[in-house]
């Protein structure tokens, strides 16, 4: 194994486990805030038990995301010196802000959200919330400026060392890039948070208990859910997927597993992308849906891999293709399941319908997998650039730091990390076993 | 002049950082040995929770500009220090972990395990946190291409071509450990009550003796290890007001407990933290990264600063955006000021 695949196994390892939590907390902020809302506004008890429900099972994804955030940060200088050396100047300022506005934020409100409720008032409670919230969504938006300026690089300076350096702070931030997959990921991270907030109200119908709760439960989490699931294919990743194809031709190309350039190019539903021969095998086309999703008309040419040089195509070809096929299959999974819950819904007939419970309550892992897949599709276009069309990836690792040694954190984070997921699982698990009523389990966090 | 600026930014971060998530990494070590039963356990981890997190963000935001500052430190000392970072990371995440995993479990032997894992990771990280710092002042055998790779130990000595740890780092190690343990100490009597309180009032006087001894073992150690370290200090002589201040403040943390005045003890023990840091920080400048292979290659202030136009638009945000941080810490303090309660108040 080279030193080059280790430090990309190390990140992608890494960070692919630290997304689970954010993407929960992210989304999580937003219906928690809404659940405080409606308490503040009715006086509801039953909504207030609700958001303290909530707020213990964001209180332990929060430390998950915490704990395995911090080693994201380091891998940039101990796993990718070379990059860093190099693009430091630009990319270390949006991770930098992410501590400066947003961490600060989002753990001095979280400490009072959860251990100050009789320190402070009704609304300062709610205060609490929706500063959480914005600390969340601010973090996101600086990881993925980081991001953005990887895939889109903007704003940019080249010094005589060749070192990189940012000209504008504006620009930095409002790479247009950034602002498209920033509403795309966002929406993602309020799939996840529906889906999970609808599974557990799903779960205890079914189980025949709580019922007051689970309901509350489920209204927020369809009505939250039926808006995220449509929001993110149309707008936010239909605009998001037009623009990686005007600057990323070669990352399109890969996700659609579009071998040969054409005009009227079919759209691959499923099938299995073969390097050796440049064809989809075994496949399920629409004819000329490509080309109109892209270009918005069935005639206009997109470009394949054939018009880009084979050391420019993205190195993990086929776990590409599948990558993005998995995001786009799941997503369309959610728009139904959601749009047929949320008529439910509105026909009452929802907290009676024990095949759209079991179906709420099955999908729930789906986001996290949806998820995760979005972002490998985003990471895998961009190879086998660093930064796009700038830097490659062969170029950026740390090479002081050896195979072996990359190895034996690797492996070291595998055993921690495992070690992590199991106890998150049944904290997890006790929290809902216990639900809304219990007040235990956070007792001991009262100061 | 920018250089400057960001290496007394990056200094504030950290002492920032040592200050504060020291306390909580302190009290981490101490609830070890000093409290008797559950109740004062959880008085003593909640004089913590509301806060550990924040502290924490600290050292994020602190390595954060230093990322963007001094990329060609960030990459080199990151990379060459990569086993005890990884360690230290290891370690930040089952402190993180245990802690909040107490609060929600009410048996008695996973309670018990992870109060090991929490007391042991924070004692760890405080030593390896001290022996950092000591492997920056000792020197690190950096390469002409500016990286260098240190294994965790090699014969123990500091040379041209030292481990992590040496004789030297471990008395960094040792010295952290004590002044953090004594900070966590002095914060508990601030925040606890009754026996407690009493305990952690007893416990400070050998905590402080020993503290007194290892400081000044480190600074005979390290004027042995990098004689250039007192450079600053005698081409500026009005800078040895930074011993005098450490002396200062330490003689005020066994005044003050005395006195039983739990809040200017504390304080003082920040000073201690403040001059010592500042005293080594002084020592460096404006080295950043001595290397033990020739001074030709050391990394410097000039030639790991970044361009100017990075540096302008970091100060454009950096000052506003730590104002705000600022105040949300005093804000969180200051909602959370006074004795512990634990019947008080609940989630």
């Amino acid at each position: 194994m080279t030193a080059e695949l280790i430090h990309r196994l190390h990140f992608a390892f890494t960070i692919t486990f630290h997304y689970l939590f954010p993407q929960l907390t992210m989304g999580l902020a937003l219906l928690i805030v809404v659940l405080k809302s409606v308490a503040l506004k009715t006086g509801s008890q039953q909504w207030d038990r609700a958001a303290r429900f909530w707020g213990r099972i964001f209180a332990i994804n929060f430390v998950f995301g915490v704990v395995t955030g911090i080693p994201m940060e380091f891998e940039f200088g101990t796993n990718w010196a070379r990059f860093s050396r190099l693009s430091g100047g630009v990319i270390g300022q949006p991770l930098a802000m992410e501590g400066v506005f947003s961490f600060f934020l989002e753990s001095a409100f979280l400490g009072l959200f959860l251990y100050g409720e009789k320190r402070i008032s009704k609304v300062m409670h709610w205060f609490s919330a929706v500063m959480v919230f914005a600390g969340s969504w601010i973090s996101g938006f600086f990881i993925i400026v980081t991001d953005a300026w990887m895939q889109h690089p903007v704003a940019y300076d080249r010094l005589p060392n060749g070192q990189f350096e940012v000209l504008s702070f504006w620009q930095l931030l409002l790479n247009p890039w950034a602002l498209l997959q920033y509403a795309h990921n966002m929406t993602g991270a309020v799939v996840t948070g529906a889906f999970v907030m609808s599974a557990v109200g799903a779960f205890y119908l079914l189980e025949g208990i709580r019922e007051e709760q689970a309901r509350i439960f489920l209204k927020v989490g369809v009505i939250a859910g039926v808006i995220a699931s449509i929001a993110i294919i149309f707008p936010t990743g239909d605009l998001h997927g037009k623009y990686v194809a005007r600057n990323q031709p070669a990352a399109i190309a890969g996700m659609e597993g579009l071998f040969k350039s054409e005009a009227g190019a079919g759209m691959v539903l499923i099938g299995q992308p073969n390097e050796e021969t440049g064809e989809i095998d075994n496949p399920i086309v629409v004819n000329d849906a490509l080309s109109f999703l892209i270009y918005g008309t069935t005639k206009a040419e997109v470009k394949g891999l054939d018009q880009i040089p084979r050391d420019q195509w993205p190195t993990a070809l086929p776990l590409l293709f599948y990558a993005y096929h998995i995001m786009a299959g799941l997503g369309t999974w959610f728009v139904l399941l959601m749009v047929a819950s949320a008529f439910l819904l509105w026909r009452n007939k929802l907290y009676t319908a024990p095949w759209a419970l079991w179906a709420l309550l099955l999908s729930f892992p789906l986001p996290y997998i949806a998820n995760t897949a979005g972002w490998m599709t985003a990471e895998l276009g961009r190879q086998p650039w660093l930064i796009y069309g700038l830097m490659r990836t062969s170029e950026g690792y740390s090479n002081t730091v050896s195979a072996s040694n990359g190895l034996f954190t690797l492996l070291g984070f595998m055993g921690l990390y495992t070690l992590l997921g199991l106890l998150f699982t049944v904290l997890i698990y006790r929290e809902i076993s216990n639900g809304p009523e219990s007040t235990s389990a956070h007792e001991s966090h009262a100061v | 002049m920018m250089g400057f600026i960001w290496f007394w930014l990056v200094a504030v971060m950290i002492v920032g950082y040592v200050v504060l998530d020291g306390f909580d990494l302190g009290v981490g070590v101490l609830h070890l040995f000093l409290v008797r039963n559950e109740q004062e356990r959880r008085t003593t981890l909640a004089s913590i929770g509301p806060v550990w997190d924040g502290n924490e963000v600290w050292l994020l935001a602190g390595g954060g500009t230093l990322y963007f500052a001094f990329p060609l430190l960030y990459a080199s000392a990151f990379s060459g220090f990569y086993l005890p970072l990884m360690i230290v990371l290891w370690l930040l995440v089952l402190r993180g972990v245990s802690l909040e995993l107490r609060n929600h479990t009410d048996v008695g032997v996973w309670r018990a395990l992870l109060d090991g894992v929490f007391g042991l990771a924070s004692g760890l990280l405080t030593i390896f946190f001290g022996a950092a710092l000591a492997n920056v002042l000792r020197g690190v055998p950096l390469q002409a291409d500016g990286y260098f790779f240190l294994p965790l130990w090699t014969n123990w000595q500091p040379g041209v071509h030292p481990g992590i740890l040496d004789w030297y780092t471990v008395i960094g190690g040792l010295v952290a450990l004590a002044a953090l343990t004594l900070h966590g100490a002095l914060w508990l009597t601030i925040k606890t009550a009754g026996e407690l309180e009493q305990r952690a009032r007893r416990i400070v006087n050998p905590l402080w003796l020993l503290l007194a001894a290892l400081t000044v073992v480190s600074l005979v150690a390290t004027i042995a290890v990098r004689p250039a370290s007192l450079n600053n200090y005698f081409n500026y002589p009005f800078t040895f007001i930074i011993p005098v201040g450490v002396i200062a403040s330490l003689a005020a943390i066994w005044f003050f407990n005395r006195k039983l005045q739990p809040m200017k003890a504390f304080l003082s023990s920040c000073g201690y933290l403040f001059f010592m840091l500042a005293g080594a920080c002084w020592g460096l400048y404006p080295t950043l990264l001595p290397a033990t292979t020739g001074a030709d290659r050391d990394i410097t202030m000039s030639n790991a600063i970044s361009g100017p136009h990075t540096l302008a638009v970091g100060l454009a945000w950096w000052g506003f955006g730590m104002a705000l941080a600022v105040s949300y810490v005093v804000f969180v303090y200051s909602k959370f000021r006074g004795k512990v309660d634990i019947d008080s108040a609940g989630h």
